[in-house]
């Protein structure tokens, strides 16, 4: 292959090899596991039509014609990972998924094949290839896609099914690609070298910027800054972590696949014809913004109406003894959604497990302003009691109200349809092994480092004066302000509710016995029985008001607790929005002190050092624009995730409360029957 | 005996007409409106008094003259005064009276004293007291024109009482039932007080929801449409809350005005059983004493004492057949008087229950319906 000699020069230091090799085994995993197993299980599946599209056909397109090109897409696609936006990518892709073979079966879809991979691709191939940084992008990544397929098959059709499959899962994918690229986004900020190295690729490849121009605005912040982590990768920076690889290992292989769909194919065109001319990339971004994003919501109510997943975290137990026991709970999975590999699947994961996974959600997606579910927090106290392993209904009761939290704390996280599609969640949810979850110790050096970094946070917040442009949010924040407050009320009201129905039950009980007592000494036969069968009714009693503690604990006091949480992940949501402004700002204002400084270089006549600040002010310029883009940007998501989580909130109130009224009529009608049968014993007194 | 020769000094009202129709607090003073039916007469007669009165008209049954065993007869137990002024916090004024404390504008203290009133007056020798007569018919007030104070008064809180109150009985009958009695009148009492705990709960769960239901309505914003979606649910919860803490209200009223006041009433009944007998131990023990300054007693002196002897002991004999008599009357009311509370308040409960269960559904089947749209 031609890949491999391209690999040739080492692209990565030795300090990155082992991420790699972590991260080209899980996409392994991934990719074979999935395929080989599909392709095994003649499943009737939606998946299954598209494999033997690309399963079969593809070795006819392929292998003949193309079978000298066929090596090369990968490495022009691997140039080109920006190009196609994932978004169409997928929705041409899927479209095929649901209409059957024949559009790519067709012989139209040949055609436009070969065009695609003699024309527009070549070109942009020949001139990357020739700048090392870019090169060096290329090689690396080819290498992390080259690698696991090779494990299984050497074949690149397999390869192809294989990545059909995982792409195959119609518009699931799609967000997959729009959010890691933001966490790599990132990276390069803090530091300034990764820009540098952009903007000299942006110089020298053309086509780049017009095509990462093109598609929505999510995955523009790839092109942006897919070239850049991979030199700063490279040099120095470890924190460019596993899941910004995978990313590019899936970005890469959408790309391969939207060589496959004819209107991709067009669209590429597009994006290839502007990139002649550089100023034309801006317009067809804001024309191409609009109707993605409408798409994108209309997918998301889609989701939300067709969701079909059901968590439930069950069967508590304590493993091991004395301070180092911990519990595991069963955590299974219902599903027909075709992103897992089965439907039905348990593991057992343990508290630590649940808040690794809220460590790296919250990493990953919480700049991008998502609202991230908060898990339940961590309970010293209430842990050491279960660990102590006294069996008091306090530590079981501890015990259940952290599983339902738990509970409802996957749920959320499943709901949401972006972190639906993080891997990890998937990992979660299906692996057998979890590597150990560190840092999430309450009180490990990671927790203390997490504290101190909370504190400058708040630092930060509070001398972040952001000069709110936005009405929206500027009521918005005030409204989660309100609401928070609100909340901590209502809970502190519902807690003493649930304290009163407990007492109330308490004293029902005691009651039942006096009544027994005076029962039993009672000569009057008749009045006897009758007020021991009162007491009977009272024990009952006693019961139900014990349960409807319960229920309005979970139904109330707990939803309250999570809701309580959640605005706080609201609250951080808006912070991050102003963390982004406040970035913007800085760049504004260092554009303006260059712009400054430039004048004073004019002013002072010094030609020599002009050229330099001219430069600079086009660097600051750019990165204006960048911050810029990317404030709007999640200033959009964070207002379309309040939005959500608004409509999130009236929905899971309102399936409160019917749960709520129904465990009242509930009692209601225990009760009457309780009183049914009392009456008659009244009666009989003689 | 007693009741045979009673014809034309019968109380001339109807007991079970007699009502406390109403009740005004004017400073710390309760003057309470008691209307009856006269028996002769289709007329109705409204008197007012206040506590002091029916504390006159007690003492007067106590120290009713020429009533032979008259300290065999259980006195319908008079609840004691209600502390009104301003100073007394509730917790205290639940200590000294318990359910009767409860309620809205003392309904149940009248309750309770209507309750004294009418067991009085259905009393087959107390009726009898002219005393009883002038307070349920004069208009003027009884209570200045003070009789002494009763012989029982403070006898209860004798220092001997509980020397005297484990004093073996001759009589078998009469130790069984003082060991029922103090059984008895010690279970009712817990039972009224967990009773009242109970209620007093229920009370506390009706605030706590009453606060609930306020303040879901501070989350109610109009801002955007998820918002107003939101409003909604939290009204309709604040809605569901209210219904909840009426059903509390409800369930606490109807124990209150039930049960609690029905085990109020044994309780106190007991107590004055307890006293009834009592008196007679201390008869008895004063035969007891006589008996034996009888029998160490020398020559004519033994005479007399032997005749005094004979006094006290068919005095005895009277009040202990009195008190038999009283006690069978007793147990034979207290039943049914339990009997009717137990049976209201089942009814009561049910209802609500029943009343609650179709405000529940309805209120359910609003919710799902609830924005589906």
């Amino acid at each position: 292959m031609a890949a491999s000699s391209e690999r040739s020069p080492p692209p990565f230091p030795d300090l990155d090899e082992p991420e790699l090799l972590e991260d080209s085994d899980e996409g392994a995993d991934a990719f074979t596991g999935t395929s080989i197993s599909e392709m095994d299980s003649p499943s009737p599946d939606s998946t299954r039509p598209p494999k033997d599209i690309f399963n079969d056909p593809p070795e006819d397109i392929f292998s003949d014609p193309l079978s000298n090109i066929n090596t090369e897409p990968q490495k022009k696609v691997d140039t080109k990972i920006p190009s196609p936006s994932s978004d169409e990518a997928i929705d041409l892709f899927s479209d095929p998924l649901d209409d059957d073979s024949e559009v790519i079966s067709s012989p139209e879809v040949q055609n436009p094949m070969p065009d695609l991979l003699n024309e527009p691709v070549e070109v942009p191939k020949s001139d990357v290839l020739g700048e090392p940084p870019v090169h060096k992008n290329a090689a690396r990544q080819q290498d992390v896609f080259e690698d696991p397929p090779k494990g299984s098959s050497k074949s690149s059709s397999v390869k192809k099914a294989a990545s059909a499959e995982l792409f195959g899962e119609d518009e699931d994918e799609e967000d997959l690609f729009n959010e890691p690229p933001k966490v790599v986004t990132k990276k390069p900020q803090p530091s300034g070298p990764p820009v540098e190295v952009f903007t000299e690729v942006k110089s020298d490849v053309k086509v780049k910027p017009q095509v990462k121009d093109d598609p929505t605005d999510l995955f523009a912040e790839e092109a942006l800054t897919a070239p850049a982590p991979k030199p700063s990768a490279s040099s120095s920076s470890r924190t460019n972590g596993v899941h910004s690889e995978e990313q590019d290992l899936f970005s890469e292989a959408t790309v391969e696949l939207s060589l496959d769909s004819p209107r991709n194919d067009r669209k590429k065109k597009d994006a290839v014809k502007p990139s002649v001319s550089a100023p034309a990339a801006p317009v067809a971004s804001s024309s191409s913004k609009a109707p993605s994003k409408t798409l994108e919501e209309l997918e998301e109510e889609e989701s939300e109406d067709k969701f079909d997943l059901n968590i439930s975290v069950t069967n508590p137990e304590k493993v091991g003894d004395g301070m180092n026991a911990y519990m595991a709970y069963k955590v299974s999975t219902q599903t027909s959604l075709t992103m897992f590999r089965s439907k039905t699947f348990t593991v057992r994961r343990r508290f630590s497990d649940f808040l690794g996974l809220y460590e790296k959600l919250s990493e990953k997606h919480s700049q991008n302003g998502y609202i991230i579910p908060p898990p339940p927090e961590k309970s010293i106290l209430g842990m050491t009691k279960v660990k102590v392993g006294k069996e008091d209904p306090s530590s079981a009761e501890f015990v259940e109200r952290r599983r339902a939290a738990l509970e409802r704390y996957l749920q959320r996280v499943v709901n949401h349809p972006s972190l639906l599609q993080d891997p990890d969640v998937r990992e979660f949810l299906e692996k057998e092994e979890l590597p150990r979850a560190v840092g999430t110790q309450a009180l490990s050096g990671a927790g203390f480092l997490k504290m101190l970094n909370k504190a400058t946070d708040a630092v930060s917040k509070m001398t972040i004066k952001m000069n709110e442009q936005d009405v929206w949010f500027d009521e918005k924040i005030q409204d989660v302000e309100n609401e928070e407050q609100h909340m901590r009320k209502l809970h502190i009201m519902v807690e003493s509710l649930v304290n009163h129905r407990k007492e109330l039950s308490g004293n029902t009980a005691v009651f039942a016995k006096s009544v027994a007592m005076l029962g039993s000494s009672e000569d009057n036969t008749a009045l006897s029985r009758a007020l021991s069968q009162l007491a009977e009714v009272e024990d009952r009693i006693e019961q139900l008001h014990q349960e409807q503690a319960s229920n309005d604990f979970f139904t109330f006091s707990e939803l309250l607790a999570d809701y309580i949480r959640l605005l706080g992940a609201v609250k951080g949501c808006f912070d991050q929005r102003m963390k982004s402004w406040q970035r913007w700002q800085d760049a504004e204002n260092m554009l303006q002190k260059k712009r400054e400084s430039e004048a004073k270089l004019l002013w002072a006549n010094k030609p020599d050092k002009l050229q330099q600040a001219k430069d600079e002010i086009a660097e600051w310029e750019a990165k204006v624009t960048q911050y810029e883009r990317e404030f709007e940007r999640i200033s959009a998501t964070v207002r379309k995730e309040v939005i959500r989580f608004d409509k999130e909130k009236a929905r899971d109130f309102k399936r409160q409360i019917i749960k709520y009224l129904e465990s009242l009529l509930n009692s209601q009608q225990q009760l009457i029957k309780y009183w049914e049968a009392f009456l008659p014993e009244a009666k009989a007194i003689a | 005996m007693m009741e045979g020769s009673s014809a034309e000094e019968a109380l001339s009202v109807s007991a079970s007409s007699i009502r406390i129709t109403d009740v005004t607090q004017d400073g710390d003073v309760l003057t309470f409106a008691i209307a009856s039916q006269k028996l002769d007469s289709s007329a109705g007669v409204c008197v007012f008094r206040i506590y002091e009165d029916f504390d006159w008209l007690q003492q007067s049954l106590f120290s009713q003259e020429n009533l032979p065993g008259l300290q065999g007869i259980i006195f319908p137990p008079l609840p004691s005064k209600a502390l009104t002024s301003q100073s007394n916090t509730q917790t205290k004024a639940l200590k000294q009276l318990g359910f009767l404390a409860l309620g809205q504008d003392w309904q149940s203290y009248c309750k309770a004293m209507e309750f004294y009133l009418q067991q009085v007056a259905a009393h087959p020798t107390l009726c009898k007291c002219t005393a009883l007569d002038s307070f349920l018919i004069n208009y003027e007030s009884p209570g200045k024109q003070r009789g002494r104070k009763g012989i029982f008064n403070r006898l209860s809180q004798a220092v001997e009482e509980m020397r005297k109150e484990s004093h073996k009985d001759v009589d078998n009958f009469f130790q069984n039932e003082r060991n029922k009695n103090t059984n008895l009148a010690a279970l009712s009492k817990v039972a009224t007080e967990k009773l009242l705990d109970v209620v007093m709960t229920e009370q506390k769960l009706a605030l706590a929801c009453g606060h609930f239901s306020t303040s879901l309505h501070l989350c109610v914003n109009q801002d955007d449409a998820a918002a107003v979606a939101f409003s909604k649910v939290c009204l309709k919860l604040s809605d569901v809350i209210e219904a909840v803490k009426q059903n509390f209200e409800k369930v606490a009223s109807n124990s209150l005005s039930t049960l609690g006041l029905g085990l109020d009433l044994e309780s106190r009944y007991q107590e004055a059983e307890k006293e009834m007998l009592f008196r007679r131990t201390c008869k008895l023990i004063e035969l007891e004493t006589v008996k034996k300054s009888t029998e160490k007693a020398k020559g004519n002196k033994r005479e007399a004492m032997e005749a005094f002897q004979k006094a006290v002991e068919k005095e005895f004999n009277l009040i202990s057949s009195v008190a038999k008599q009283e006690i069978e009357r007793f147990h034979s009311s207290r039943v049914n008087v339990l009997k009717n509370f137990l049976i209201g308040w089942c009814e009561l409960q049910l209802n609500t229950a029943k009343e609650f269960a179709e405000f529940y559904s309805q209120h359910l089947e609003a919710c799902r319906n609830m924005y589906s749209e």
